[in-house]
């Protein structure tokens, strides 16, 4: 049985020939049944307490009550989250959520991101796509160890699946955990999933004003990671102009301009890395 | 389309309450969704029978209450609307308005038989 939750479902395996982080959640159940457009199982002629008071003949009488809930629509989603803070600070595990539109070089970012910090920091990775498990193999040629979730067709990682997954891949005391979040620069936005930091990658092929088309996950972010400056030459893309539009969004937003192709910027990114998880170190060591 | 995982907690939330009180079925859930909350409130009216059904709340009704966007700017020195998320002030146009309401998302109450 699952301990994170106690659903009992829970698989998800680092076999990389296998499909990893088949977790039969309960959302799965869900979407096979969302577009299913059959014939509806009401019977028509039965009585229906749900339409109305349906029954209640005496003046003054329904069979309905109302009762007050108040509760925050995501409050599951965060108190899984604050089980994997929780979880992650007992190991000293600091632990990054990358969020970007497909296509912006996350997993080319990461694997580079490895590679430089080798040697200084142990890297464990946690994939989020909606299905096959390419990204967790081109991590692993790296030599880090990572897992792959499938959501299926879910548009985003949740504080669930990625608890699921934290258990599984155990990463060692005192490393750094990149969870890379499905591309798709609005719906991870609000899911928190236990991370340090959200870190936002936009690429200089997509267009200036991304952070004010999109201003939810450029607000929720700490460090804007602008990418592809290999090809700045070729495009007209304004950098200035990008960075202003994301600080307009989220005036705390840190930016670093990045290629993980050349390179270019890396070192910077890695700093800031290091400087974080020191910093966050402190903070937990005091509290 | 995250409105489905929102939509799976609000059916969530209800079930679990209906429980609780020992109700035999959900006819009514009332939530608050603010007007800039990161939330399509169609969306979340379009899932929600697909995802309640086979529940304790198959059936029920939806009513979505929008709460209005206001923000702080500390350059009028005052509450301002705001009628999109991260727009300028409307009485003097900068860019520092502060969010005070308006991103509430939230199952208030519930209708049970």
């Amino acid at each position: 049985m699952c301990s994170v939750c106690g659903c009992g479902e829970a698989q998800v395996v680092l076999d990389k020939d296998k499909p990893v982080a088949e977790h039969a959640h309960p959302h799965d159940h869900v979407h096979d049944h969302s577009h299913d457009h059959g014939p509806h199982h009401h019977d028509e002629g039965a009585i229906d307490y749900g339409r109305g008071p349906a029954g209640a003949h005496a003046p003054g009488v329904s069979q309905e009550r109302m009762v007050a809930i108040e509760r925050d629509i995501l409050s599951k989603n965060d108190a899984y989250a604050r089980e994997n803070r929780r979880a992650l600070a007992a190991k000293g595990v600091f632990a990054l959520n990358f969020v970007s539109s497909p296509g912006s070089g996350k997993t080319a970012l990461l694997a580079r991101t490895i590679v430089a910090l080798k040697g200084r920091l142990a890297v464990s990775v946690i994939e989020g796509d909606q299905q096959t498990s390419n990204d967790a193999e081109r991590i692993r040629a790296t030599g880090a160890p990572a897992i792959q979730i499938n959501t299926g067709k879910g548009c985003h990682l949740d504080a669930h699946m990625v608890g699921h997954a934290i258990e599984t891949l155990d990463p060692e005391p005192n490393s750094t955990l990149f969870i890379e979040n499905v591309g798709n620069l609005v719906c991870p936005a609000g899911f928190d999933l236990g991370e340090a930091h959200k870190v936002v990658v936009l690429s200089v092929t997509e267009g200036e004003d991304k952070p004010l088309k999109y201003p939810d996950m450029f607000a929720a972010a700490d460090l804007l990671l602008l990418n592809k400056s290999d090809l700045l030459p070729h495009l007209d893309f304004d950098v200035g102009l990008c960075l202003a539009n994301a600080l307009r969004i989220n005036p705390h937003l840190q930016t670093l301009v990045v290629s993980a192709k050349t390179g270019e910027g890396l070192a910077a990114f890695v700093a800031w890395i290091e400087a974080s998880a020191a910093r966050r170190a402190a903070a937990l060591a005091k509290a | 389309m995250h409105e489905m995982s929102l939509t799976e907690s609000i059916v969530d939330i209800a079930v679990e309450a209906a429980r609780k009180e020992g109700a035999e079925r959900v006819t009514r859930v009332v939530v608050d969704v603010g007007a800039l909350s990161h939330v399509e409130p169609e969306a979340l009216e379009f899932c929600f029978a697909a995802v309640s059904r086979g529940t304790l709340a198959e059936g029920a009704r939806l009513e979505i209450a929008r709460l209005p966007g206001a923000g702080w700017c500390p350059d009028c020195g005052k509450t301002v609307a705001l009628a999109e998320r991260f727009a300028a002030c409307p009485e003097c146009g900068g860019f520092r308005v502060q969010m005070t309401a308006g991103d509430e998302l939230k199952v208030r109450e519930m209708e049970i038989a």
